[in-house]
């Protein structure tokens, strides 16, 4: 997992340094051309761009891997540190996705349960469309429709995210919701889904029938055997989704102007912040890849009987 | 001994047939069912898959047919400065006008804003305020009306300035039809706005007179370029066009050789005089006066042709890989699933973002987001034919056909290749939805431009509405609508055809 983090990072690396350096050529144009030339000529000398590029690379390398310092903003936030930057940016995007999770887990555990329960009745009837319904609809579908019935019809929320780092206080919490609820939709259904497949599954396995002839009521046999066996899959998903949300979701972001890490990847792409845009590539990589192995790993923490290694059902 | 060589001396005929019914098992009485018409047996058992495959097949209607058969002269002729006043008209369907679907909407006006509207309405004969709702007293005491308002006729004048050939074209179009488009000039020089024709303030508010009623300012002297044409009510002109206190429709300027007039246009009828037909838009028109209704349409078809493109590239790099990676196992597997390991791990976003800020400028971003596309899109094809490959290819046929003398190539896509075939129509049917999403998402976020007079796609129309979604909320209804339709659809659709192939999946997750 190590190598491949290399290699994509050495490919983002080699290929952002291909490009022309805008901000560096736009970089002190109203003043005189001499001073214009030294001033370039710095900017070039301290980025490095002067000496090869595979020394470059190595300097890169070493500098980013082992004192985590990813330079210098070039033109977003002129002259700051990139990580510092980020770090302050961090807070805000996580506390989001951990209220939609704080929302989307027991909801979506509930609704599956209860449709599984009540297979092929009116109830799972419904909740089955509605999942169909929200699990296709994009999410900025919802946060339109959130941002413009709530938000702007109802007056109920602010139609935009609170500025600030003052993340814990009432009124923040209260500007988040409109962005919250529209993350959490999709995760609802999504969760409610599996959980649906996965419990159906196991209600209608043999030795639930077992269990059943032992003299265990309904509710018995629900709780102890088939949640039990359900949640083997269905935890490993909710810690990976736990990991997965925190590189949060851009477009979401963007719609609700939440100061967090998603509007800055786009505006370092639309400023062409080249510092930037390594460090959130290299954030985004690592967040899919310590997703996976982590949805691998707990597999085998939550029931013991699976290892890694042994593939055996092809689930991945 | 020598009896033992006799048999090869029975004569012919000493033989007979034991029984005289042919040998061969009997014949089928019904039709044979071939895979795909088994597969098509099960699929129309699914009541919500036909109804999604409906839809479906109503949408890419929608996106083939409007762009060629409801093209407008108003839709097609894209570089038109015109469009720019045309703006944020809404959604209106002469049909269905009992529905709400009219053009009008509610708006609260104050007093000024509601005489601005009535004077439209009084100088052309249209109802532009259509209803006034009620009544309702703001905290800084002044009254405010609740009205319904016709935003087509709303929309109101604009000056123009005309030539000579032009003014009289105009001219003998209003004398053929009977409609106006020119209204009187206006006195005062130093009013801009082309919808103030009365006696008003600097702000624009209407200086009424004891009656209430408007003052006109109508220019009543200099020259016009001889005005012969539909007169206003109350004008001089009207009984005898000679009348020296006529009401002028121009200001004219410039010499005999080139010269210009400067009129008070009224965009509805001006609208109909230069594109032929009422202006009424089924789905209203953007901030840049594009029709919805047919730039959608061009917009659905570039997404559905992009998504479809990259289904079919995807599918095609997808299976050979997999089925070179499955067929021959081994070092050579290892090596190439380490290599689609890697990629298949950048993030999507991250490959895009490159392709475009090193591609976007050499041949353009519809390719480059296509090249971003198919980098990492191929890699879930060439994981499912890799696994049937691996199930399939240890089986006696294959081994039967291997010692008969098949050819790898043979056995690989003539033996082997088939058994794939259900799960690869899944497949390569749900991508396209992904890439429609995903397209719309990254030209949202203004990470791709795919924007231009001639092309648009669903995104980008979604991202130029998302600042009039609080004022004009048709203008990002229709394509999130849209969307929305195609993803539900799609789905059930894609859940459809994976029962209806692989039956023994059915349920698996509805």
């Amino acid at each position: 997992m190590l190598l491949t983090f290399l290699v994509i990072i050495s490919g983002c690396f080699i290929l952002i340094r291909l490009l022309p350096n805008i901000p560096a050529q736009q970089f002190g144009k109203d003043m005189s051309l001499v001073l214009q030339r030294r001033v370039r000529q710095g900017l070039v000398d301290a980025n490095g761009n002067a000496i090869p590029l595979i020394q470059q690379y190595w300097n890169f390398l070493t500098r980013t891997l082992f004192t985590g310092d990813w330079g210098v903003s070039e033109s977003l936030y002129i002259g700051q540190d990139c990580m510092q930057v980020f770090l302050s940016k961090l807070p805000a995007t996580i506390l989001l996705n951990v209220y939609a999770m704080v929302f989307a887990v027991p909801l979506g555990l509930l609704l599956g349960i209860y449709a599984a329960l009540k297979k092929n009745k009116w109830q799972d009837h419904v909740i089955s469309t509605g999942i169909m319904v929200f699990v296709s609809v994009p999410s900025y579908v919802y946060a339109f429709l959130v941002q413009y019935f709530l938000c702007f019809k109802l007056k109920l929320f602010p139609l935009v995210m609170n500025s600030g780092t003052n993340y814990f206080s009432a009124s923040m919490f209260h500007s988040m919701l409109p962005a919250v609820i529209s993350l959490a939709f999709g995760s609802v259904a999504g969760f409610a889904r599996f959980t649906r497949a996965e419990l159906t599954e196991v209600l209608t396995s043999e030795y639930l029938l077992l269990a059943r002839t032992k003299g265990l009521t309904k509710a018995q046999t629900t709780r102890r055997h088939a949640l039990r066996n359900a949640m083997v899959v269905i935890l490993p998903m909710i810690i990976a989704e736990f990991i997965g949300i925190i590189g949060g979701s851009l477009i979401i972001e963007n719609i609700f102007v939440v100061p967090g890490v998603g509007p800055l990847y786009v505006n370092s792409i639309t400023a062409r912040d080249y510092n930037f845009f390594m460090l959130l590539s290299a954030f985004y990589t690592i967040i899919g890849l310590s997703s996976g192995i982590l949805l691998d790993l707990s597999y085998g923490f939550i029931d013991p009987r699976i290892r890694i290694g042994s593939k055996a059902n092809g689930k991945y | 001994m020598a009896n033992t060589d006799n048999y090869r001396n029975i004569p012919a005929e000493k033989f007979r047939f034991t029984n005289n019914r042919s040998s061969s098992d009997e014949k089928f009485k019904t039709k044979q069912i071939g895979y795909l018409e088994d597969a098509w047996h099960r699929f129309r058992k699914n009541k919500s898959s036909i109804v999604a495959s409906i839809i479906i097949l109503i949408l890419v209607i929608y996106a083939i047919v409007v762009p060629i058969f409801c093209e407008t002269s108003y839709s097609k002729s894209l570089t038109d400065t015109t469009y720019l006043t045309y703006t944020k008209l809404l959604p209106k369907t002469k049909s269905l006008q009992w529905l709400g679907w009219d053009g009008c909407h509610k708006v609260e006006l104050t007093d000024n804003n509601l005489n601005y509207y009535k004077a439209i309405e009084e100088e052309t004969g249209f109802d532009v305020v259509r209803k006034v709702y009620g009544t309702e007293v703001a905290d800084d005491g002044k009254t405010l009306y609740t009205a319904k308002l016709d935003s087509y006729t709303a929309n109101g004048f604009l000056y123009m300035t005309l030539t000579q050939e032009q003014y009289d074209d105009l001219q003998a179009w209003q004398n053929e039809t009977g409609i106006q488009v020119i209204y009187p000039a206006i006195k005062t020089k130093n009013v801009t706005d082309a919808n103030i024709w009365y006696e008003a303030n600097q702000k624009g508010v209407a200086q009424l007179d004891r009656n209430g009623n408007f003052v006109n300012v109508y220019k009543t002297s200099g020259n016009d370029g001889n005005y012969s044409s539909i007169r206003i009510e109350g004008d001089p002109g009207l009984n005898d066009p000679e009348a020296k206190d006529r009401y002028r429709y121009a200001t004219v300027t410039g010499d005999s050789s080139s010269v210009s007039y400067k009129c008070r246009i009224f965009k509805y009828t001006y609208f109909q005089y230069r594109y032929g037909f009422e202006p009424c838009f089924i789905f209203g028109t953007n901030s840049l006066g594009q029709d919805i209704f047919t730039r959608l349409a061009s917009g659905a078809r570039f997404s559905f042709v992009f998504a479809i493109a990259i289904s079919i590239i995807n599918l095609f790099i997808g299976s050979m890989y997999g089925a070179v990676e499955g067929y021959f196992g081994g070092a050579l597997d290892l090596i190439m699933e380490r290599i689609s390991d890697i990629l298949v791990d950048i993030p999507f976003i991250v490959v895009a973002t490159l392709f475009q800020l090193h591609l976007a400028k050499k041949v353009g971003p519809v390719w480059s987001l296509l090249f971003a596309f198919v980098l990492t899109g191929w890699i879930g094809m060439a994981s499912r034919v890799r696994m049937q490959f691996y199930r399939f290819k240890g089986q006696e046929y294959v081994l039967a056909a291997r010692t008969l003398g098949a050819s790898n190539g043979r056995l690989m896509f003539k033996h082997i290749f088939p058994n794939s075939l259900g799960t690869l129509i899944t497949g390569s049917v749900l991508v396209i939805p992904g890439v429609i999403f995903s397209e719309s998402s990254l030209t949202y976020l203004g990470i791709i431009n795919l924007e231009s007079s001639t092309m648009t796609s669903v995104g980008t129309m979604l991202a130029n509405g998302k600042d009039y979604l609080a004022t004009y909320p048709h203008i990002i209804f229709f394509p999130a609508l849209f969307i929305s339709l195609l993803e539900i659809s799609f789905n059930l659709f894609g859940n459809g055809l994976r029962d209806a192939f692989n039956p023994a999946l059915r349920g698996a997750d509805e």
